[in-house]
């Protein structure tokens, strides 16, 4: 590669990548994923990447992410050390909890899926496609697929394996399951992973989702996730995103809830220089309820922002949107949240709050709120703040003989604290709290452990 | 204990102490009276180091060091507690953890372990009956959601768990009733002892039937203009503060 170059043909580039991998994609695949990757790519060709003329992509400078050479992983998995090592002190009950992504392929070669309770099927998504694909079939790039997003169909063109679970009508998992993204390589790389949940009828789940970088290299990750919540369905997805500065990940969340059913997502982002969270959820039938939290704490030139579309297609939906930052240094970001009440989606409760605190005059947030309402007997409400650390109450705790570093530490702690206090998985709440805490401290540079110390 | 020798302080261009002179000594209760815009609270904020003010002439000595120059939390770890007249809400951070931050950070200074956990409760219990708070006013934030009473009340068990030498209540006796005047009173003198000392800032003559003052000033235009004994804050309530205004600017 030249050292110097002109503004880089990245679509153009991605096109040729395909076409000279397309065989190592496949095969590193399952037939029913490979169907998908002509349509998709021809999508792409059409959407591009988005750019900071879009709408929906203002702030975030996609473009930019692209601007180094990136190495792609198609081939299997060539990690020089044992990844146990590190995990096993931690994490003791490896086939059960856990599902490794090393560099967003399934790292379990043994049991490329696990059976648990219920009949509750976990494991390689590229393994549940070849196996069992009238079930994948069904819900496969489903909502994915209807995406005018060009990075989506670039994941659908280029993915080959990510996470797959499976509950069963009235499975319920009683341990939360987890799942590990790790990113190590020698040079640049960029992973696409992308996952499927599927939840039947009255079945109930939680996962946890933790990113890490274990090598100092570039990393870029797009990932896309479909969450199926069947009637009656509950399941909670949080995310801890932990990955080092020089990392970029841009994370497509897509959530179809069907009568009364529940999805909870917590995306909790403390390192990582450019994130971009997407979660987009439709509440397809009546009495779904769907929560969509966030809490990030950036500091130098980290990046952040959170796009949430929450569509009100059927009467009697709740949802609720909770996203708070702490932003320090320069680090800037974005929160854009969109609440759409079709006609018909009477008797709406829909809730959307974003706060921020930015501790200095170069940190920045832009926070859109964008209410789109076309029934008229529904309960909607939003809140954007943007602010500092309160100057009266610091003052009020340092006369009581408290440190301003201290004083400060609570103030931003107690901040976070409303979204930390809502995940409902009580060992995961205090570890989050642990790390929140370190990550305000300063202490917080990379963790190498997840988040569920099941230890 | 604490000199104050011709303090001057600004805000905003505006000087609001102009040559403010005080001397207490350990043991002594000082009640400052004083119309509004006096410059009371100024006083109070000042000794406490809020930095919003700006002192531009004159010195206070705290047991002989300057304490103009330490932060507030060094002030409060040496002793001085200040009653706020408007105590803070701070939503999301405990009672507990508040209370409990402090009162280790007092016990680090002064070369103490931290307390155990079941040592700081029994503390706060101990401390609560003294006030008569309310028990689950401390699993809240602090002062969130507390009434006006609640809120003076807090004050005073604060200082009753912090157990400072110098005390400067600012019209911690405003909006209370007379049962709850009663109980922050109390306070007050069980903290009374040979090594501390009072400042009770306050409007109204009523306090100091329960707090009996060794010394009674009065702050107009940002000097005190007239000290006494306690009989001064009788002839106070009698008489109002004009005549102390047109002997000032006479």
């Amino acid at each position: 590669m030249s050292a110097v170059k002109d503004k880089k043909d990245i679509k153009g580039d991605f096109i040729t990548i395909f076409r000279e991998n397309r065989d190592r994609i496949d095969s590193g695949s399952a037939p029913l994923m490979n169907r998908f990757r002509g349509e998709a790519l021809e999508h792409f060709r059409q959407l591009g990447l988005p750019s900071d003329k879009s709408e929906d992509y203002r702030y975030a400078r996609i473009e930019s992410l692209f601007d180094k050479d990136l190495a792609h992983s198609f081939s299997v998995n060539k990690v020089s050390f044992n990844i146990l090592d590190i995990f096993n002190c931690d994490i003791p009950d490896l086939d059960t909890n856990l599902i490794l992504l090393v560099n967003g392929k399934y790292y379990n070669p043994k049991k490329p899926l696990i059976e648990l309770e219920g009949g509750i099927i976990a494991g390689s998504m590229a393994e549940a496609a070849a196996k069992m694909p009238d079930l994948v079939g069904k819900y496969y790039n489903s909502m994915a697929g209807e995406s005018d997003d060009g990075l989506v169909a670039m994941n659908t063109a280029f993915s080959q394996d990510g996470v797959f679970i499976y509950m069963p009508e009235g499975a319920v998992l009683k341990k939360p399951l987890q799942v590990v993204n790790i990113m190590i390589h020698e040079t640049d790389l960029m992973a696409q992973h992308r996952s499927l949940i599927i939840a039947e009828e009255n079945s109930s789940a939680k996962l946890v989702v933790c990113d890490h970088t274990l090598s100092a290299s570039s990393f870029l990750t797009n990932s896309v996730t479909e969450i199926h919540a069947a009637a009656g369905a509950n399941f909670s997805l949080s995310k801890i995103q932990n990955e080092h500065n020089g990392s970029a990940q841009i994370s497509h969340t897509f959530i179809k809830q069907k009568k009364e059913s529940s999805v909870f997502t917590n995306t909790i982002s403390l390192h990582g220089g450019f994130i971009r969270n997407n979660i987009s959820a439709r509440l397809d039938e009546e009495g779904c309820e769907n929560n969509a939290l966030g809490l990030y704490l950036t500091d130098k030139k980290q990046y952040i922002d959170n796009f949430v579309r929450i569509d009100h297609a059927m009467p009697g939906c709740q949802s609720n949107q909770l996203f708070k930052g702490v932003l320090d240094d320069q680090a800037s970001g974005s929160f854009n949240g969109i609440i759409l009440v079709r006609e018909n989606a009477q008797k709406t409760n829909a809730y959307q709050a974003n706060n921020n605190i930015l501790l200095t005059d170069d940190a920045r947030i832009n926070s859109r709120p964008q209410l789109e309402i076309y029934a008229d007997d529904v309960k909607c409400s939003h809140g954007s703040t943007v602010g500092q650390l309160d100057d009266n109450a610091l003052f009020y705790m340092r006369s009581r003989g408290i440190p301003e570093r201290e004083a400060r530490l609570m103030m931003m702690y107690a901040f976070a604290y409303e979204v930390i206090g809502r995940i409902d998985v009580k060992p995961l709440r205090k570890r989050i709290d642990d790390l929140v805490n370190k990550r305000l401290r300063g202490e917080l540079s990379r963790c190498n452990n997840c988040a569920m110390n099941c230890g | 204990m604490l000199k104050i020798k011709d303090l001057r302080v600004e805000i905003e261009d505006q000087e609001i102490i102009k040559g403010l002179n005080l001397e207490v000594k350990a043991g002594e209760v000082h009640a400052i009276m004083g119309p509004n815009g006096s410059g009371k609270s100024t006083l109070a904020a000042v000794l406490a180091g809020r930095d919003m003010f700006r002192v531009t002439g004159g010195k206070v000595l705290y047991n002989g060091e300057d304490l103009l120059e330490k932060s507030p939390e060094q002030r409060a770890k040496e002793g001085l507690f200040l009653g706020f007249q408007y105590p803070i809400e701070i939503p999301g951070v405990s009672m507990v953890n508040f209370l409990k931050t402090a009162v280790n950070e007092l016990r680090k200074h002064r070369g103490q372990k931290p307390l155990s956990a079941s040592d700081f409760l029994k503390m706060m219990r101990e401390k609560k009956e003294l006030v008569e708070i309310h028990s689950s006013l401390t699993n809240r934030s602090v002062n969130e959601g507390f009434s006006g009473g609640e809120k003076k009340k807090n004050e005073i068990f604060q200082m009753a768990m912090l157990e400072p030498r110098l005390a400067i209540l600012d019209e911690t006796d405003s909006g209370l009733d007379i049962d709850a005047l009663r109980i922050v009173a109390n306070g007050v003198n069980q903290l009374k002892s040979k090594e501390t000392a009072s400042i009770v800032i306050t409007h109204y003559q009523r306090l100091l039937d329960y707090i009996i003052p060794d010394f009674v000033h009065v702050l107009y235009d940002g000097r005190l203009v007239k000290s006494g004994g306690k009989d001064l804050a009788l002839l106070l309530e009698e008489k109002g503060y004009e005549w102390i205004k047109e002997e000032a600017e006479s």
